[in-house]
This record gives C-alpha cells, structure tokens and sequence, in this order.
C-alpha cells in the first residue's frame, strides 16, 4: 500500500533581521493511511510548523513533500487551496469558526469552494454535524455553542468534504477535561472508521489516544514510535 | 457551468457580508453610501430636472411654434423674384382641402387654418380707423398659431365657423381706437360695410421688428372666404404635432396627406411648402447641455470622494477580517474566491448607494416638476447609467482591498487576532 503523506528532509526556515529561525530543520516522515499519530515537544519546537506543512498551508524552504503521490513542493496557490479543500481538514486549537456564521453554515463554507449546489451541501452539513452529535444545534452560531460544542462544530466541518487527513492542533487545549474526553472520543471512532489522523499535543493521556507517537524537537524529529498495535 | 455555478454561491456569501459589514460599521457604512448617493443623486437629479424642464420648455415653445408647422402655397421668405413662377403657378390651397386634411390627418394635436388680407375704414358707430388694419380668418386654433390668447369674451368656436357667423375678435389696437371707453364685447362694427358682432378680446402682444402685433381683427375663416375672397386667396394651414418626438411623423403624415388630397403624382416634388421652427430646439439643448456637463462634474467629484470612502470601508473591512480570511483560505478558498468575494462586496457596497441616490433624484427632479406645474419625466437612461458608474466605483476602488485581501497569508491571518 503506498503512502498517504511523504516528506523528505523538509525545511522551512524564517528570517527574523539577521537571525535565520529553522522552525523545521530536516523533517523526514512517512505517513500512512488509517494512522493515527500524536506530535509532541516543547512549546517553539515545530509541531504547527510541521502541521501547516502537512496541512499544505505553508510550503517548504527545501524538501519534498508528496501528498498521494502530488509533489506539494511544486504545487501553486489554487492547486494547495484545491488540495486543502477536499483532502483535508483542519482543526484548530481555537476553533477558528465564522462567527456570525450558523454551525451549519461554518459546515457548509468547504463545500461553497468546492462548487457543490445549495442543496447537496445542506445535506452533507447536516449529516456531518449529526455524526458529532449537534443536529439540534445547527442554527446556532459560535457564541451560542459551548467551547466542546464549538469544537465538534470545527470536526463536523473537517469531516465534511470526506478528506483524506485530518489534522487537529491541539484540538482539547481550551477545553475543559469534561469537553476534551468528548472530542478525543469522537477522533477516535473517526479514527477506527477508517480516518487518518495527525493531532498535536502537550499532555500525555491525549497523545496515548493515537497508535504512533512522534516527538520533535527544535525543527527536528527526535523520535517516532508505534506505542500500539491497530 | 462548474464557474457558474460557484460565481452564484460566492455572490450570495458576498451579499450576507456586505449586509454584515454596513451592519458592523453602520456610520462609516452610512456616509460611504451617501457620498455615493449624493453623486448618484446630482446626476440623476439634474437629468431629472432638465427632462422635466426640456419637456416643458418644449410644450411652452409649442406656442412658438417649436412643434408646430406651417403648409402654404408660398414659402416663407423669398429672395427677390427668382422662381417665382414655380410658386405661382401652384394651385391654392382652399377650403375644402383644408377640410379634408384635418378630417383625415391623425397626428397633429392641432390643426388650425389661417388667411389674411388688409381692411380699411373699420367702423364702430362714429369712428373709423383710417389706417389699414390686418383681416384674419381662421378658426378656433388659430389665436394659437398667433401666439395670443383670449384676454376677454370668447374664442372662435367650429359652430362660428360652421355657420359663417358674423362675429370677430379683435387685436388690442383696434380696441384702442374703436372702444377707448367702451367694453367691445357684443358691440357691432362694421368691415367694409358688412356688420360683425366682437365675441372677444386677445391679449395685447406688443411690438416685434418694429411693427405692432394687436392691430388685427379675426373672423370664422368660412365668412372670410364669404366675403373676402379673391383669385389669389390660399389657406396656410398650421399643423401642431404632439410632442418633439413626433414631430418627424406628424410632418410625414401631413405631406403624404396633403400630396394625396392635391393629386401631386408619386415622384412628382410637393406643389406646397412647409415651414417650420426646428431651429428653436436646438438652441435649447445647447443651453441644457452646458447644466448636464455642470451636473456631470459635480457627480464625477461627489464619486471620487466616494469612492476613496468605499475604498476606506474595505480596507477597514479587510483588516477587521483577516482571521475570517485565514479560515476561509485554510478550508479551501483560493485567492479568486477572496478576491471576488471582497469586490462583489464592494460593488453592492455602491450599487446600495447608488440606489438610494437613483430614488432620491428621481424624487429631487419630481419636486422641480411639482415646482414648475410641469409633468415628470424618469431619465431611466441615466439611472440605468448611473448604475452602472457606481459598479465601476465598486470595482475600481474596491480591486486593491481585495487585492490585498487575496494575497494574505493564510497562517499569518490565522494567528491574527
Ligand atoms: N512567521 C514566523 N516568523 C518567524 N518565526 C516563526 C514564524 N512562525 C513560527 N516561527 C518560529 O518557528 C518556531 C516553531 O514555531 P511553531 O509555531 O511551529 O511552534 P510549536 O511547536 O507549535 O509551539 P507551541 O507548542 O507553542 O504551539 C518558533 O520558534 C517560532 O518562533
Ligand atoms: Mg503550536
């Protein structure tokens, strides 16, 4: 089976004045499909840095990166917006939902760029915010939802568009353990329906959820070990 | 189709938030949106107004002739005696000619027949006025050709003419002389012996080109032709078109009429001749084309300022967005997507004050109407024209903010706060 996600000796370095900032410094990664993977390491060492690569949000200094086989590397802006709107979905540690949007809408704004008709992305919303367990909250906007249900808001809307990766930075880290259990269950059974899933994190109880736990430090991959068997 | 389709979605998500950004900045929003009204409103206020005016100061000239022609055997003004022989040997045009063409012409709002001839020694019991005075015949529209209304009694009417009454109104001059101290109404005088009844007064009009205008009496065409007939007596026939739009038609209808009723053969030139006052209208807009440039110039600037206005709002807008921006991006936007989004929501940005400002000049120019007693007139045009201007606005001052909207980095909004 060939590999969902490949990065070679990925670098994507900052220029602060004169200082030059390597936030990635030789990533080397391979990832599969139906993973589940958690990122730790100290707060500066590259783990968003490393998820907005993946995510194709940023691009590299130097390296290779393939997403399916595509050189991400090589890709310009409407093909990295293309590949983000239907291969992946993102959630944020602070949500990142429209605020004035309703929770449908929020689900519904993906599938806008993807040129799905009016009809079809009500539906595809509404079953996506059922699979998180907010079809009563649907007309609701963001100030109406508490933080866990803001956050199933922002699952629901990754989930949407069927894609290939999600990626949660720090998805529990303004929630309350309570929420927190809530939104690690519902990665899990994505993940046990067949999702990949990538989620950065600084506690240990949230990391040992994935099966793989990779830790960096200071743009570098200090190490990367399967902690479970699927 | 696919970009259709995706067009239509991004210009509703743009319509929302153009409604959530005037929402969110509702006094900056406010004046943005007057500047443009306030541009919109000059251009369409002033149109508004000179189409009114226009189509009043056309009615009015009306009475001066300005859609009114004359048909007559002979022309107007004539170079000494050259071609004259053309003319003379032309059939008059007599009554039942005239007659006919009113009876069968469609367009003229007013057709009205006139003859003239010189009378001496008018008398009113012991006065005579010695001095020639201007015999009219006419019928009940020709005051009108005559640029005069009645000031006292009444006009001629079709019964008067119908029947071949006795009856006359007279010019100011005649009144001076013959009633100094007396009502002329219902009084009989006398034109070369014949007793005529004065059934009306008309205002006095004063001098023009050195001569008196009021010295004149007027009688029922038909008791014209009665009593004051001669072998070189043809009728002028003024013919009044409904407005200047159909004016061309009217004058069409009325020489195919009139070829057809004097048996002129098809390829033959006309045995008549037409006058007529078109020049008037063009010295009109002359005048109205020196108010529509002011009003242009005013409107330009009132757009200019709002325009920068609109510029200033979106990049307001942009500011305060820039998370929302990030979002977008992270889950699928492409920079087209934001660079549409942002300019559809800077042209219904101005095409709201651009609305606003259509109705308020629209209402503006009625007022001037109400004024001016003068029906409305709707420069749809313009309006449609104005619309369009403040699409351009929208595009023209609203491309940089979403310019600058498109090309941010997604990981960067999405920090911000
Ligand atoms: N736009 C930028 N310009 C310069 N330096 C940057 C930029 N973005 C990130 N960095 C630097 O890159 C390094 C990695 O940052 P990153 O956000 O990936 O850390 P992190 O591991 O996610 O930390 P945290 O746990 O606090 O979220 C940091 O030292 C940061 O200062
Ligand atoms: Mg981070």
């Amino acid at each position: 089976m060939s590999s969902l996600i490949s990065l070679q000796n990925i670098k994507r370095h900052y220029e602060v004045g004169d200082e030059i900032v390597r936030a990635l410094d030789g990533v080397d990664l391979t990832i599969n499909h139906n993973e589940y993977i958690s990122i730790m390491g100290p707060s500066g060492s590259g783990k968003s840095t490393l998820m907005n690569m993946i995510g194709c949000l940023d691009t590299p200094s130097s390296g290779k990166y393939e997403f399916e086989g595509e050189l991400v590397h090589d890709m310009d802006d409407n093909q990295l917006a293309s590949i983000r709107n239907r291969k992946i979905g993102f959630v944020f540690q602070t949500f990142n939902l429209l605020p004035k949007a309703t929770a449908l809408h929020n689900v519904e704004v993906p599938l806008i760029y993807s040129n799905i008709p009016k009809n079809q992305r009500i539906d595809k919303a509404s079953k996506s915010l059922t699979e998180v367990g907010l079809h009563d909250r649907m007309y609701h906007r963001p100030n109406e939802l508490s933080g866990g249900q803001r956050q199933r808001v922002a699952i629901a809307r990754a989930l949407v568009n069927d894609p290939s990766i999600i990626l949660a930075d720090e998805p529990t880290g303004n929630l309350d353990s309570k929420s927190g259990a809530e939104i690690m269950n519902i990665l899990d059974s994505l993940y046990s329906r067949g999702n990949t899933i990538i989620l950065v994190t600084h506690e240990e109880y949230i990391a040992n959820h994935a099966h793989r736990i990779i830790n960096i430090f200071d743009g570098k991959i200090k190490d990367d070990k399967i902690v479970k068997k699927k | 189709m696919f970009g259709l389709s995706r067009t239509k979605n991004g210009i509703m998500e743009s319509f929302r938030m153009t409604i959530d950004a005037i929402r969110q900045n509702k006094l900056r929003s406010i004046l943005t949106l007057l500047g443009i009204s306030i541009g919109v409103f000059s251009v369409i206020g002033v149109m508004t107004a000179i189409r009114t005016l226009e189509s009043s100061v056309e009615s009015g000239l009306n009475v001066f002739g300005t859609n009114t022609f004359v048909i007559q055997k002979w022309p107007g003004i004539r170079v000494g005696n050259h071609g004259d022989e053309k003319y003379r040997n032309r059939k008059n045009i007599d009554y039942p000619q005239y007659e006919e063409f009113k009876r069968r012409a469609r367009m003229p709002i007013m057709v009205s027949v006139s003859e003239g001839t010189s009378a001496r020694n008018v008398k009113y019991r012991d006065k005579t006025v010695k001095r020639s005075i201007e015999l009219i015949g006419g019928d009940e529209g020709t005051i009108r050709t005559y640029n005069t209304y009645i000031a006292d009694g009444r006009n001629v009417t079709t019964d008067d003419v119908h029947s071949v009454r006795n009856v006359c109104l007279l010019g100011m001059d005649v009144v001076d002389r013959l009633f100094p101290f007396e009502d002329p109404i219902g009084k009989t005088i006398q034109i070369r012996g014949l007793d005529y009844n004065v059934i009306g007064i008309t205002e006095r009009k004063g001098e023009a080109f050195g001569g008196s205008q009021d010295n004149y009496i007027a009688i029922p065409i038909t008791n014209f032709l009665q009593h004051f007939k001669n072998r070189w007596t043809t009728l002028s026939i003024s013919v009044e078109a409904p407005s200047a739009e159909e004016y061309d038609k009217t004058m069409d209808e009325a020489i195919g009429l009139l070829r057809a009723i004097r048996k002129v053969p098809p390829g033959k030139e006309n045995d008549f001749e037409i006058e007529s006052n078109a020049e008037m209208i063009e010295r009109f807009s002359g005048f109205t084309s020196g108010i529509k440039l002011f009003a242009l110039s005013i409107s330009v600037i009132a757009l200019l300022v709002a325009g920068i206005g609109i510029m200033n709002i979106m990049l307001v807008s942009v500011t305060d967005r820039i998370k929302e921006i990030g979002i977008r991006k992270a889950i699928g936007a492409t920079r087209t997507d934001i660079l549409t989004q942002f300019l559809t929501e800077a042209i219904f940005l101005s095409e709201f004050g651009g609305i606003v400002g259509v109705i308020l000049g629209i209402a503006g120019g009625n007022i001037v109407a109400v004024i001016f007693k003068v029906p409305a007139v709707i420069p749809f045009d313009w309006a449609l024209y104005g619309l369009i201007v403040c699409s351009i606005i929208g595009i023209g001052f609203g491309i940089y903010p979403a310019w600058r909207a498109s090309n941010l980095d997604p990981i960067e909004s999405l920090r911000y706060e």
